[in-house]
């Protein structure tokens, strides 16, 4: 089993068009880190110069927001869903 | 120019905003006056006031819109807070469609109005909203007048009759430029159009989220967004982007050094604004501020927990 990573729509282009992609890791860290392997340029629409999560960008592993929890450390296992989603809903 | 003292309805209380010139944040152009209309004055907190308004009272008036029918669109927030405060005003049931993770306080604040909620998957953000919208809407033709903020010419009509005009009305011919973000694009299509009948030219930007993913809430990066049907990409004489971080560094801004607290789009509008100032260095530069900041606090923690 791998960790199952939802991508919002503006990010599909990245990944083939695909909603879901498979990334493997033990911190959400290594997650992204992993998903920049096979999906280049997706770390950069997620992370700032400084590696923080952007201001904008929500990481939740299951249904917890990552700033919650450890954010870019926060551990994942096996079976974990991690799930992309802008701040805002988008226009009004 | 000025609002009536008494009224007979929140109606009327649409429109006629104030517009304020930004002395602070602008002093590293003084040949640059800087002027933000404050649009979060009218009655529902938001520009998005002019444009409901306008959809209802002419749909009302050619009579798409019933007391027999449920006024429906796919919005996050402004335009659905605009349709409930009018459709109770003026007797019509409202229906809204939005991404299931907006606030629980934009939920609250339009379901306090009676307005009934229904809820399109979070990853497909707006889009998905416009897209479930259409489909219930499709099934049931009857039921429902579908306003279609992104598709109806009242939209931008708002801001040709009412903000284009009170720009021009407020600072006279002193305007050389206005420029706003894109969202469903109606008031950048509505002013644009009235300040080019001007006598002498007005340029006029529109601006964009530079990122495909971002952070400003109520804009659009037309490229990998549903294209609203009222946008015409050739009307503005200028496109120009701003990032998420530099409309939020703005917002920071204008509420420490203006006493603005204002919503991310005014942020970005307002760095446009700016980067307009520097190139210009002489002229008079007019922008939007489309909402308050407090319609942006973020939730608290029991609120960030989601049933996917």
């Amino acid at each position: 089993m791998a960790i199952t990573v939802r991508i919002p729509t503006p990010l599909r282009t990245l990944t083939e068009g695909k909603d879901e992609v498979e990334a493997s890791g033990t911190s959400v860290r290594q997650v992204i880190d992993d998903l920049e392997k096979n999906y280049p340029g997706l770390k950069d629409r997620l992370c700032d110069d400084k590696g923080g999560v952007r201001r904008f960008v929500n990481i939740y592993q299951n249904e917890e927001d990552i700033r919650f929890l450890d954010n870019l450390e926060t551990t994942v296992k096996d079976g974990d869903a991690i799930s992309i989603v802008p701040a805002i809903a988008g226009g009004h | 120019m000025a609002r009536p003292a008494r009224m007979n309805s929140i109606v009327e209380a649409v429109g006629n905003t104030p517009l304020i010139r930004l002395r602070n944040v602008a002093r590293e152009t003084p040949g640059v006056k800087v002027y933000l209309k404050l649009e979060y004055m009218n009655p529902g907190g938001s520009v998005k006031d002019r444009p409901a308004l306008q959809m209802m009272l002419d749909a009302i008036q050619d009579g798409r819109l019933t007391k027999d029918k449920i006024l429906i669109d796919a919005t996050s927030g402004n335009t659905g807070v605009a349709y409930s405060i009018f459709g109770a005003a003026l007797g019509y049931r409202v229906a809204l469609v939005m991404p299931g993770n907006v606030s629980q306080a934009r939920k609250d604040i339009t379901q306090a109005y009676g307005t009934e909620l229904i809820f399109s998957d979070p990853m497909e953000q707006s889009d998905g909203a416009i897209r479930h919208c259409r489909e219930l809407v499709a099934d049931n033709p009857d039921k429902y007048f579908y306003s279609d903020q992104y598709r109806n010419p009242s939209n931008p009509r708002a801001h040709y009759l009412g903000t284009g005009q009170e720009i021009l009305d407020q600072v006279g011919d002193e305007i050389t430029h206005f420029v706003t973000g894109l969202g469903t694009s109606g008031t950048m299509m509505g002013v644009t159009r009235r300040l080019h009948e001007h006598s002498r030219k007005i340029e006029c930007i529109a601006a964009q989220p530079a990122e495909a993913l971002h952070g400003l809430e109520g804009l659009k990066h037309m490229a990998s967004s549903i294209v609203p049907e009222i946008y015409d990409e050739g009307l503005p004489d200028e496109h120009m982007t701003v990032a998420t971080e530099e409309g939020w560094d703005m917002a920071d801004r204008l509420a420490i050094e203006e006493g603005l607290h204002l919503g991310h789009s005014a942020g970005a509008n307002v760095a446009a604004a700016l980067k307009i100032a520097e190139r210009i260095q002489q002229g008079c530069v007019v922008t939007i501020a489309c909402d308050r900041g407090d319609r942006y606090f973020a939730p608290m923690r029991w609120e960030k927990h989601y049933d996917w």
